[in-house]
């Protein structure tokens, strides 16, 4: 309590067309200064949240605040928050000082202090010296920084980012990712930023809200979601996840017993409302297993199989583990040595024993 | 940031105005010139500049007195318009055509920008409306304006009809009339240009202006009509110049009340038989246009879009 959240959606929904429901009963706070993704693939209704906010688009039902004020049909220019648009959208007859100033140009600001803004966010995005180039005239990465600065200078409340490294190659948007970290942090503005890229999501967020089929499933920090699935939809698409189906046949404390194809018996993360012989999915991450030759095996948490396929990667090796006729898992592990020299450990047909931390692996309600 | 290199040099100025035209027109359109120049050459050089010499030639010469072209050197064709009777006509023509011109922006613009927006099934629909009108002979359009404009016309027993009027408003053979007819001839060619630059507009521009905090005034002023210019620019081109010029409209709407400077061409050539004045009007309208032409052209070629 206390403090106002600076964006806040209630039961949000938007439906197009009578039919296509493109944004369902969506709740979501967003406190001042934090930086907030959503996350979903496409078409999963991010933009159209975004727009809501922005004022592009109307709610079907719900109410959105902006610093504690509900929006109602409020239009974009009197709201106070700017957006990032996916395609920068800069006004191509415009050189990048008109285009920066735009906004405070709408606003009546006297000229020497617009001059002075300019100048300011143009070095704040380390684009001084491009004022009178036109957009045209730039690399995609500059225009990038044109439209943040565009939107910053405004200093709005909120900035609504959608997808705005999507259009760059993979090493500048890399360093794009940190810069706008690093920017927001400066600037101290929310940011509400939209990603279908979860890698991205997880390295620039403080919170993450994941969302599929217009539905937010789990809002928490990038540890949270990543460690702590809440679905199968979010162990799949946040990183990588094992799907064990099975049936609980064993609690004690903070461990369960999950029993696969009926014949072995995995552990998981106790988690409240379970029962015995309830049927559940255990989702386990490929880099949490643990996997040794055979002969070494302990009392509790050992599974044993047989490697069908080695994929070497690089960093790590995959393997494809089988542990019934119907379940395989894959387990990937680092590549500490140089496995030049110290030969295939493990090779395709070896017997193997896979292990984890209890604590690692989720249950997931069928 | 090494991207600096990637940056294209703007090319250099073009020095003559008609390289301007030129340049301008390949920015905006896109079409490989040389494709287009080379048969395009070829009907210039046998359909219009040989006859156009033939016309400047014929305006330094003199009448006889049966209205047979006699060789004797003279300016006098070009003084002798310089009399307040045919500048007015000339003034005359210019004020209906810049009136046709806008008039038909004024109209035009809206309904390009509706073509533009609605779903695609409804825009071929529309374009098909814009057209129709051109499958009809030019005559007989103008005929039937008349009919609808006369004092016992349709629009004039309409409004006796309904008690509105008691006398027939007269609408015939006015200025209104041919500005009407100008209008309705010409609107397509206005329309067409306008709708192929928005058509191109990225209408996302528009949000970026509103979230900037543009009012809807200040979107269509600040981003929308300059960066539609070319159409408007093409546009008005296009209706002005046949506007101009026009003989039959005013000769029919016009009833000989309404003399523009195609009629006053017309009656050289066909009535008085003073070719070579006729020949020298001509020219001197042409010359008008084109620098007309030229200094709209850089107006709206200065902006770079
Ligand atoms: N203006 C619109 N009219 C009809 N359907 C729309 C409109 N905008 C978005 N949609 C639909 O809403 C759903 C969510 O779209 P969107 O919010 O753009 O998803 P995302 O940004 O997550 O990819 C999609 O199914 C899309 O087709
Ligand atoms: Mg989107």
């Amino acid at each position: 309590m206390g403090r106002t959240a600076d964006v806040e959606l209630r039961n949000v929904s938007k439906v197009f067309d009578n039919s296509v429901v493109a944004v369902d009963d969506v709740s979501l706070e967003i406190e001042p200064g934090e930086f907030f993704s959503l996350l979903g693939p496409s078409g999963c209704g991010k933009t159209t949240t975004l727009r809501m906010i922005a004022g592009f688009e109307m709610p079907t039902s719900g109410e959105i605040y902006i610093e504690g004020r509900p929006m109602g049909e409020t239009p974009p220019f009197r709201r106070n928050v700017n957006t990032v648009f996916q395609n920068y959208a800069l006004f191509p007859h415009m050189t990048v000082a008109e285009n920066v100033a735009f906004g405070l140009r709408m606003k009546r600001v006297p000229r020497d202090e617009i001059a002075r803004r300019v100048r300011e966010a143009l070095q704040l995005v380390r684009l001084a010296g491009f004022e009178d180039r036109y957009p045209r005239q730039l690399s995609g990465g500059q225009q990038q920084r044109v439209a943040l600065a565009r939107a910053l200078i405004n200093r709005p409340r909120v900035l609504l980012l959608d997808e705005p490294l999507g259009a760059l190659d993979l090493k500048l948007r890399k360093e794009m990712q940190l810069e706008l970290k690093h920017l927001q942090m400066t600037v101290g503005i929310t940011f509400i930023y939209v990603t279908h890229d979860q890698e991205e999501a997880l390295t620039m967020s403080d919170r993450i809200a994941v969302m599929n089929a217009g539905r937010v499933l789990q809002v928490g920090t990038p540890l949270e979601i990543y460690e702590r699935p809440s679905s199968r939809f979010v162990a799949d698409f946040i990183g990588e996840s094992n799907f064990l189906e099975g049936r609980v046949t064993g609690l004690n404390g903070q461990q369960v017993t999950v029993v696969i194809d009926d014949r072995v018996p995995v552990p998981a993360r106790a988690q409240d409302g379970l029962a015995v012989g309830e049927q559940v999915t255990v989702a386990i991450r490929p880099e949490k297993i643990r996997l040794r030759p055979p002969g070494m095996e302990r009392t509790d948490g050992c599974v044993r199989g047989r490697v069908e396929e080695v994929v070497y990667i690089g960093t790590d090796t995959y393997y494809l583990v089988r542990l019934t006729e119907r379940c395989t898992v894959r387990v990937r592990v680092q590549n500490s040595q140089n496995r030049l020299d110290s030969g295939e450990a493990v090779g395709e047909g070896a017997e193997v024993l896979l292990s984890w931390v209890p604590e690692t692996a989720m249950v997931l309600k069928a | 940031m090494a991207l600096a290199e990637r940056v294209e040099t703007q090319p250099e100025r073009p020095a003559s105005l008609a390289a301007r035209v030129v340049d301008w027109i390949r920015r905006r359109s896109g079409v490989k010139l040389s494709l287009v120049l080379g048969p395009g050459a070829f009907w210039l050089v046998v359909f219009f500049l040989i006859p156009l010499g033939v016309v400047l030639a014929y305006s330094f010469a003199s009448r006889g007195a049966y209205g047979q072209v006699i060789w004797r050197l003279t300016l006098e064709n070009y003084t002798r318009f310089f009399d307040w009777l045919y500048i007015r006509v000339f003034l005359v023509s210019v004020w209906i055509a810049l009136l046709t011109t806008v008039i038909c922006l004024v109209i035009g613009y809206p309904f390009a920008f509706v073509m533009a927006r609605v779903p695609r099934r409804w825009r071929n629909a529309l374009l098909v409306l814009v057209m129709v009108p051109f499958w009809t002979n030019f005559l007989v359009r103008t005929y039937a304006i008349m009919l609808l404009l006369r004092n016992e016309g349709l629009i004039n027993s309409a409004l006796r009809w309904l008690g509105i009027i008691e006398q027939p408003v007269t609408m015939l053979f006015t200025t209104f009339a041919v500005v009407l007819g100008l209008v309705y001839g010409y609107l397509p060619f206005m329309i067409l240009p306008l709708y192929a630059s928005i058509e191109k507009f990225d209408f996302t521009l528009v949000e970026a202006a509103q979230d900037l905090g543009a009012n809807t005034w200040q979107v269509f002023t600040r981003v929308m009509l300059p960066l539609t210019m070319p159409g408007v620019v093409a546009g008005s081109i296009l209706v002005f110049i046949p506007s101009v010029g026009a003989f039959v409209t005013p000769d029919l709407l016009g009833g000989g009340k309404v003399v523009m400077i195609g009629n006053l061409i017309q009656q050289q050539f066909l009535t008085v038989r003073h070719w070579p004045f006729g020949s020298a009007v001509s020219f001197v309208l042409m010359a008008v246009v084109l620098i007309s032409t030229m200094a709209y052209f850089r107006v709206g070629g200065e902006r770079r879009v």
